[in-house]
């Protein structure tokens, strides 16, 4: 205390400084073991950052306008060409807010997978990873809602087949989709609430539940590759034996991890913005024309998985429509992560030393969640059709089975302590 | 029984890993005809001579029914042009070299007139690109496929772009083709165009001159390119280093941690 200079002094005295830096960075204790998987929750704030800085850039010349200029581009779709052609810099912004999209989506993704390998959701972590999830649906979300705004043919029509999914809903759902839309098809009204959900509301949601996400890690500590609590095991002073400061050692690791990152993430920037139509599709070259159906309109990679589930019901059930229980089964798709605390029965956290049965499941797991996103961006055959059938069940059962499967399975004993592997 | 129910979940999951194989197999949702006719790949250069030569072409043939209206005159400087040589060599249209590349024409007159009304071409390259080929490939083998159709409204038809609105502009260029199409019974078509009548320019002048064509239009999709691709390499030496510099950073600070 005595070395606290005078300011620091007069700040502790009106506002907690000294004790938050020590609660979240020198003082948080996090396990010595966390391995490469633990990168990306650090880099999923750093993508973070990136969509809200340049997102402040391209709210200063982007123009939420879908009426026709005197060349007859929407005002819209012309505001992001001026910006990447006429601001300086401004395709620099533009790129790394495009890319920024889906290295969210890709960043996030791992982050999940890791979750799930090492059983980061069970107890005491369950509400952080529901605020997880929430974050996961309030990306999706906001993603959604940001690629209307370049006002291509792509941003139209992707919005306006997920919008007419609203209109399955029954009774309210045709009302409830001119709701939304502010129109009876996707039009101004549409691009100008999306614009302000996207730059205002939903970033302040996520804000608020990235900083939820936190506190509350920090709370119950991170959990580490071998599932155990570091906290059981402390010396004298009341310090985890397995654990170090956050600050310095998490920080300079971390720094690494951004590091790697960047180099992957600029060379897309730099060498590969449209990453092959994956990330830029071709087809949103072209501005928006409510006339001109594209003839395969498929969402941008990251939804694929689950635009798949969406298609994969053809059966229609209790009186209603077959693309109703689609959307139900979209959202299912999403909201069952969630309950993975509660599914999980295994004695054992991490898959270290769960059973073969856990490990297979989660192999056909991604596997089945693969073929879907791939499925998701080619227009369906029969074929297609029932693998993506067979897939959804499989991405379902890995969830609906594990209460069963995770108890049965043969596990080996926990450590005492954390292990470097 | 445990060790059966194993064997089978392997066997799924063995499955599961050789699907994707089996699934691109299937047939694609693209008509196939139109798929099968072969693209060329378009010789695209960077050459400022080049690309000088093809806003040229450009505006002397495709700037009166097509816009290029996120594009501007003076932006043509960055190809080595002076605003004096745009303003008494290029700009036709226009009074100011700062203004966009704008037409007279009204989109709903040309649509009343092509039956669509011909696209803005400041993305062209762009919209056109596909995993298969880029969008220069395309228009490099889309402007020298016309040929000969009396049974269209214009006298013209396209190879790549069956049925066309536009009608062969160049034509006084390139002369007049004439084709034979007949399918090669896999689905595909088999084109053979024979120049019946030749143009101002020879096959190889002719080649040459949509080459600088497209290559302009490809530079006009994305001005910035090939200054993004030369930032991009200082951007990474910067960053491989960074990359050092963090790595060693964590390595003295993580000595002492067993």
């Amino acid at each position: 205390m005595t070395g606290k200079s005078g300011l620091l002094q007069w700040i502790d005295e009106r506002f907690p400084l000294s004790a938050t830096v020590e609660g979240h960075l020198t003082g948080y204790y996090a396990p010595k073991n966390l391995n490469f998987w633990y990168f990306f929750g650090s880099l999923a704030l750093l993508v973070f950052v990136i969509q809200i800085v340049t997102g402040i850039f391209l709210v200063m010349n982007y123009k939420p306008d879908g009426t026709l200029n005197a060349a007859g581009v929407p005002i819209a779709f012309a505001s992001v060409e001026y910006i990447m052609r006429e601001v300086p810099g401004g395709w620099f912004i533009r790129y790394m807010h495009s890319t920024g999209a889906s290295a969210f989506f890709i960043v996030v993704y791992l982050h999940m997978f890791r979750g799930m390998m090492y059983g980061s959701y069970r107890k005491p972590r369950e509400l952080l990873w529901i605020i997880g999830v929430l974050i996961f649906l309030a990306l999706i979300a906001e993603a959604f809602m940001g690629y209307l705004l370049p006002w291509g043919q792509m941003s139209y029509w992707g919005a306006q087949v997920i919008i007419n999914l609203v209109s399955a809903i029954p009774v309210i759902g045709p009302d409830l989709a001119i709701f939304v839309r502010g129109d009876y098809v996707i039009s101004d009204a549409t691009l100008n609430r999306f614009f302000s959900l996207h730059v205002i509301a939903v970033p302040l949601v996520l804000l608020i539940l990235v900083a939820a996400h936190i506190v509350a890690l920090h709370e119950v500590g991170s959990n580490n590759p071998d599932g155990i609590e570091i906290k059981k095991k402390k010396d004298a002073t009341g310090k985890p034996l397995d654990g170090i400061p956050f600050h310095p050692y998490y920080t300079v690791k971390d720094m690494v991890g951004v590091a790697g990152f960047s180099i992957l993430f600029f060379a897309v920037v730099f060498f590969a913005p449209e990453f092959g139509g994956y990330f830029l599709e071709a087809n949103n070259f072209i501005p928006a024309d409510p006339l001109k159906t594209p003839p395969h309109i498929a969402p941008v990679w990251y939804f694929t998985p689950f635009y798949s589930i969406l298609r994969a019901v053809t059966y229609p059930l209790f009186g209603l429509d077959a693309k109703f229980w689609g959307v139900v089964a979209m959202f299912a798709a999403v909201v069952i992560i969630a309950f993975l605390p509660w599914l999980d029965r295994s004695p054992v956290k991490s898959i270290r030393y769960k059973g073969p049965i856990f490990k297979v499941a989660l192999t056909i797991f991604v596997i089945a969640f693969l073929i879907l996103g791939y499925l998701g961006v080619l227009p369906p055959t029969p074929m297609r059709t029932l693998v993506a059938q067979i897939c959804s069940v499989l991405y379902f059962a890995f969830f609906l089975l594990m209460p069963w499967y995770s108890k049965i399975d043969r596990c080996q004993p926990e450590p005492e302590r954390v292990t470097w592997k | 029984m445990k060790t059966t129910s194993m064997t089978w979940l392997k066997k799924g999951v063995l499955t599961l890993v050789a699907l994707p194989a089996l699934l691109a197999v299937a047939p694609k949702g693209v008509s196939a005809a139109e798929a099968e006719v072969p693209i060329e790949k378009a010789p695209v250069s960077t050459n400022p001579v080049d690309l000088q030569h093809g806003a040229k072409l450009f505006i002397n043939y495709c700037l009166n029914c097509h816009a290029a209206s996120m594009m501007r005159y003076n932006k043509l400087t960055e190809l080595g042009l002076t605003e004096e040589q745009i303003k008494d060599y290029l700009l036709f249209t226009s009074d100011k070299v700062g203004d966009l590349m704008q037409i007279a024409m009204r989109p709903l007159d040309g649509k009343k007139w092509f039956g669509a009304t011909p696209p803005d071409l400041t993305l062209i390259a762009r919209q056109k690109e596909t995993l298969s080929y880029s969008g220069a490939d395309w228009l490099y083998t889309y402007l020298r496929t016309f040929y000969r159709d009396e049974g269209r409204p214009t006298g013209w038809n396209n190879v790549v772009f069956p049925n066309v609105g536009m009608p062969h502009v160049l034509w006084e260029l390139q002369g007049v083709q004439t084709a034979e199409i007949r399918d090669d019974g896999h689905g595909g078509k088999h084109v053979k165009l024979t120049l019946v009548k030749p143009g101002l320019l020879s096959p190889a002048e002719y080649d040459k001159a949509v080459a600088d064509l497209v290559s302009f239009l490809n530079w006009m999709g994305e001005p910035v390119a090939a200054k993004r691709k030369a930032i991009g390499v200082w951007v990474m030496l910067y960053l491989a280093l960074f990359f050092v510099l963090t790595y060693l950073l964590k390595k003295a600070y993580w000595k002492d941690v067993h």
